[in-house]
C-alpha cells in the first residue's frame, strides 16, 4: 500500500475510534448535570450517589476520549504536513481555541468533580458539573468549526499556494457550521441517552437500584426522543447546504448519476457504480421534493463531474441510508418508551426493557455512519474543491513508518477498548450503590419533605412501580 | 516589535508552562515505581497529581494548536520530521492517560499492568521531548523548499538519535524528574516524603552535571556553536541564565532548609530558565537546518498572515488570563499534603 492510503487508513481508524467515546462523554455530561442538579436541590444521599455514578461512567469515557484525542491534534502535522502548510493560516486557530476554551475547562473542573466533593461547597460542585458539560460541548463546537471549513471553505484567499485568512467570521461561522454542530451534539445526546436508558433497563430487569433506574429512565428516553427527532430536521437544513456547496456529495448520497428533475429518494438500495444505476426501494420524486419542495426540482448528478472527482458512491450511499434507517428506528423506540413512561407502565413491559439493551449500540452505528457519509462524501478532497487528499500527505514520512505506527495504534487501541468495556461493565455492575435499608424507606418521606421545601421538584418519580 | 516576535515569545511561554506543569506530573510518573513501596503509597502519588495532570497536559494541546495556527510551516515540518519520535510520545501519553483512570478500577495483576503503563507512558515523553528539542537546536537535514518556503526533512530516523540530541533528552528527563521529586516531596508525608526529598537532591545534582555537559557540548560542536544573534536574544539568554542559576540555588537552599514548597518553586524556576535559554539560542529560527545550503524554518518564513496572528493574539490575551485564574483557583482547592487516609480514587 502506498503512503497516502496508509495515512488515510490511520486517520480514519484513529479518529473513528476517538469518535466512539467523545460523543458518549458529551451525552453523559448532560446526565451528570441533571443528576447533580437534583442533588443540589434535594441534598439526599441517594441523589448524591446517582450523580457520583454518572460521574464515574463519564470520567472513564473522558479518560479514553482524551487519550485518543491527543494524537489527533498532532496527526495533521505528522501525517498530513502538506495539508497543514496549506491550511494552517485558517485551520490552526480553531484547534488552539479548542484547547484554550474547551479542554482546559473540562479537565480542570473534572478534577474538582472527581477529587473535591468534600473540599468544595455544593454550589461550587454543581457549578463545576456545568462547566465540565459546557467544556465538553465547546470542544465539539471548535473541532466542528475546523471540520466545516474543510467541507465548505470560506473567508480566505489563495496566496502563494496557501490558504490565507481573509474574513474571520466567514471562516469560523461558515454556512455549514451551525447545522453540523447541532447535528453532532444531538447525535452525542442520542448516544448518551440510549446508553443511559440501557443501564436503567438492565437494573429494572435485574430488580436492582430501582429507585435510581425508574427516575433516570424517563429522563434518558425524553432526551433520546428530542435528540432523535431534531436530527432529521437539522439534516434537512444541512442537505440544502450540501446541494449548493457539495453537489457531488449529495449525488453520491442518493446515487444520482444523471442530472435532472424528478429524482427519487431511496429507502434502501444497492449502487452499481459501473452501470451507473441504483437498484432499490424508491420513493419517486422524493429527493427533488426534499431539496426543492416539489418533484420538478432539478438535482445535479455525478455526470456533471469528471470521474476522478467522484466520492466512493457505494460507501457514501450505504452509510447515509444506514444512518437514516437507524435514526427512524430510534425515534420509534424512544416514542414507545415515552408512551409507557407517561402511562407509568415501563416496568411492566419487560420486552421493551430487553429491547433497550441491544438498541444502545445503534446510536453509535448511526453516528459513525453519518460521519462516514460526511467525510467519505468529501473525497477526493481534503479541502473541498481546493486540495485533493492525495496532495495533503507528508512527503518526508515513508509508507513503512506509517504502517508501523498504524499497527501500534491498532494494538494499543484494541487493548484500550477491552479495558474500557471491562471498567464500564464493572462500574455498571457495582451501580450507584444502596442506601442502607433503614434509610431506604425514609428516602420517600425525605423526598416528599425536600420537594415541598424546594417547591415541588421531587414530583413525577416512579415510586413504587415494579417494587 | 513584530507580531512574529510576539508569537515566538508567547509560544515559548506556553512551552515553558507546559514543561513546568506537565513536567512535574511526568516526573512523578517516572519516579512512581521507585518512590512508592506499597499500594497505599502508589495511591498517594497518583492522587497527588490526579486532579491536575489532565489540565496540565492541555498546555501541550494549546501549544500544538497555537504552533499550527501561527507558524504552520514549523508545525508541518517539525512534526513530520520527528514522525516516529512524536508517535512514541503520543503512545506514551495515551497509555498514561488511561492507566491513571483504569488503575483506580482494578487490583492485583491488572493494577500492576496499569502501574507499568503509567511509568512507561511518563518515561517516553519525559525523555523524547528533550530529544526533539536537541534536534531542533542542533539542526536537521532539510531539503530545498519550493516558492521560497523552507523544505521538508530529508534525513533518516537514526540521524535524529545523535549524541547531542540524546544528551539534551537526558537533561530534559533529569529536569522533569527533579521537578517531579520536588512535587512529591511537597505533596506527601512520612517515609514516602523522605524518599522523595532524597530523590529531589539527587535529581538536581544529576541535572547540574548534565547541564554542564550540554553546555560544553553546545560550545564545542560545530553544528551547535551559534552566536546569540542580536541584542534581544542575548538579553533573553541572560534572563534565562539568571532564572536557571536562581532556581537551582534557591531550590538547593530550600532543600537544605526543608522548605518543600520553596524547593518546588526553585525547580519550576529552573525549568523556566532552561526554556528561556533554549528560546534565546534558537531565535529567530524555529527549526534549524543542518546544511548551510538549505534554509532554516524561521519565524518569518514559517508564519501565518498578519490577520491570523492578530486574531489569535487578541484571543490568547483574553483567554489565557481567565484560564490561568481558574487553574490557580482549582490548585488552591487541592493545596496541602496528600496523606494515606486521603486516597479515595
Amino acid at each position: 500500500m502506498d503512503a497516502v492510503t496508509l495515512a488515510r487508513l490511520q486517520f480514519a481508524f484513529t479518529i473513528g475510534f476517538h469518535f466512539l467515546f467523545a460523543p458518549l462523554s458529551i451525552g453523559l455530561s448532560v446526565m451528570l448535570v441533571l443528576a447533580e442538579r437534583r442533588y443540589y436541590k434535594s441534598g439526599l444521599e441517594t441523589d448524591k450517589r446517582a450523580s457520583a455514578f454518572w460521574l464515574k461512567l463519564f470520567i472513564a469515557t473522558v479518560a479514553i476520549g482524551v487519550a485518543t484525542g491527543v494524537p489527533m491534534e498532532f496527526s495533521f502535522g505528522a501525517n498530513w504536513s502538506n495539508y497543514s502548510r496549506f491550511v494552517g493560516d485558517v485551520f490552526g486557530f480553531p484547534l488552539a481555541a479548542e484547547g484554550l476554551l474547551a479542554f482546559f475547562l473540562e479537565s480542570t473542573f473534572a478534577g474538582v468533580l472527581i477529587f473535591a466533593r468534600k473540599r468544595v461547597s455544593k454550589g461550587v460542585y454543581y457549578a463545576s458539573a456545568w462547566l465540565v458539560m459546557i467544556g465538553a460541548h465547546l470542544s465539539a463546537l471548535w473541532i466542528l468549526i475546523a471540520n466545516s471549513w474543510q467541507q465548505t471553505p470560506a473567508g480566505f484567499k489563495i496566496v502563494a499556494g496557501r490558504a490565507r485568512l481573509d474574513s474571520v467570521w466567514a471562516a469560523i461561522i461558515n454556512h455549514s457550521t451551525v447545522g453540523r454542530v447541532l447535528h453532532t451534539v444531538f447525535a452525542s445526546w442520542t448516544i448518551g441517552a440510549f446508553f443511559a436508558a440501557a443501564v436503567c433497563a438492565y437494573y429494572i430487569l435485574k430488580g436492582r437500584h430501582l429507585d435510581f433506574a425508574h427516575r433516570a429512565l424517563p429522563t434518558a428516553l425524553a432526551i433520546g426522543l428530542v435528540s432523535t427527532v431534531m436530527m432529521p430536521l437539522i439534516g434537512d437544513v444541512q442537505a440544502r447546504d450540501i446541494i449548493t456547496y457539495q453537489p457531488a456529495k449529495l449525488a453520491a448520497i442518493e446515487g444520482v448519476f444523471e442530472s435532472g428533475a424528478d429524482q427519487p429518494a431511496n429507502l434502501i438500495g444497492w449502487v452499481d457504480e459501473g452501470g451507473k444505476k441504483v437498484t432499490g426501494l424508491k420513493f419517486p420524486g422524493g429527493l427533488s421534493l426534499l431539496v426543492g419542495g416539489n418533484t420538478s426540482t432539478p438535482v445535479t448528478g455525478l455526470d456533471e463531474f469528471p470521474r476522478r472527482d467522484w466520492p466512493p458512491v457505494q460507501t457514501v450511499f450505504q452509510s447515509y441510508h444506514l444512518m437514516v434507517s437507524l435514526g427512524m428506528l430510534l425515534i420509534l423506540v424512544a416514542l414507545i418508551g415515552i408512551y409507557y413512561a407517561w402511562r407509568r407502565r415501563l416496568a411492566y413491559h419487560r420486552w421493551y426493557l430487553y429491547l433497550l439493551l441491544p438498541v444502545a449500540v445503534l446510536p453509535w452505528i448511526a453516528t459513525e455512519s453519518g460521519w462516514i457519509t460526511a467525510e467519505v462524501g468529501r473525497q477526493p478532497w481534503v479541502v473541498y474543491g481546493l486540495m485533493r487528499t492525495s496532495q495533503g500527505a507528508s512527503p518526508s514520512v515513508s509508507a513503512s513508518q506509517i504502517a508501523l505506527t498504524l499497527a501500534l495504534f491498532v494494538l494499543i487501541y484494541a487493548l484500550l477498548f477491552v479495558a474500557y468495556v471491562w471498567v464500564m461493565a464493572g462500574i455498571i455492575k457495582k451501580g450507584p450503590g444502596r442506601v442502607p435499608v433503614a434509610a431506604e424507606g425514609a428516602v420517600a418521606a425525605q423526598r416528599a419533605v425536600a420537594s415541598q421545601g424546594a417547591g415541588g421538584i421531587g414530583e413525577a418519580t416512579d415510586e413504587g412501580v415494579g417494587t | 516589535m513584530s507580531l512574529q516576535l510576539v508569537w515566538f515569545g508567547l509560544i515559548g511561554l506556553i512551552m515553558a508552562i507546559y514543561a513546568a506543569t506537565d513536567g512535574y506530573d511526568l516526573g512523578v510518573g517516572v519516579l512512581y515505581p521507585f518512590l512508592a513501596r506499597t499500594d497505599e503509597e502508589r495511591g498517594v502519588l497518583r492522587q497527588s497529581i490526579g486532579p491536575v495532570w489532565d489540565g496540565n497536559e492541555v498546555w501541550l494541546l494549546v501549544l500544538g494548536g497555537a504552533l499550527f495556527g501561527t507558524f504552520p510551516l514549523a508545525y508541518a515540518i517539525a512534526l513530520s520530521a520527528f514522525y516516529l519520535v512524536i508517535m512514541l510520545v503520543l503512545f506514551g501519553l495515551i497509555l498514561r492517560a488511561v492507566s491513571l483512570e483504569f488503575r483506580s478500577h482494578s487490583s492485583g495483576g491488572q493494577a500492576r499492568l496499569w502501574d507499568a503503563a503509567f511509568f512507561v507512558g511518563s518515561f517516553l515523553p519525559a525523555l523524547l521531548f528533550g530529544v526533539a528539542v536537541g534536534n531542533v537546536v542542533r539542526g536537521i537535514k532539510l531539503g530545498p523548499g519550493t516558492g521560497g518556503q523552507p523544505g521538508d526533512f530529508v534525513g533518516s530516523f537514526s540521524s535524529l538519535l545523535n549524541p547531542y540530541a540524546l544528551l539534551v533528552g537526558l537533561t530534559g528527563l533529569a529536569a522533569f524528574v527533579s521537578i517531579g521529586a520536588s512535587w512529591a516531596a511537597f505533596k506527601t508525608e512520612g517515609a514516602l516524603q523522605e524518599r522523595a526529598a532524597r530523590a529531589r537532591s539527587w535529581a538536581q545534582a544529576v541535572l547540574v552535571v548534565l547541564l554542564v555537559l550540554t553546555t560544553v557540548y553546545t560550545a564545542l560542536d560545530s553544528a551547535t556553536k551559534t552566536q546569540l544573534s542580536d541584542g534581544l536574544s542575548r538579553a533573553m539568554g541572560w534572563v534565562g541564565v539568571a532564572l536557571l542559576v536562581a532556581g537551582l540555588g534557591y531550590g538547593r537552599w530550600a532543600m537544605v532548609a526543608k522548605k518543600d514548597g520553596e524547593a518546588f518553586v526553585g525547580a519550576m524556576t529552573t525549568i523556566f530558565g532552561l526554556m528561556a535559554i533554549g528560546e534565546a539560542g534558537l531565535y529567530p529560527d524555529l527549526v534549524r537546518s543542518l546544511d548551510a545550503g538549505a534554509q532554516a524554518v524561521t519565524i518569518h518564513n514559517a508564519s501565518s498572515s498578519h490577520l491570523t496572528l492578530t486574531v489569535m493574539l487578541v484571543f490568547a490575551l483574553v483567554a489565557l488570563p481567565v484560564v490561568i485564574a481558574y487553574q490557580v483557583y482549582v490548585q488552591r482547592i487541592f493545596s496541602g499534603r496528600v496523606g494515606l487516609e486521603d486516597v479515595e480514587y
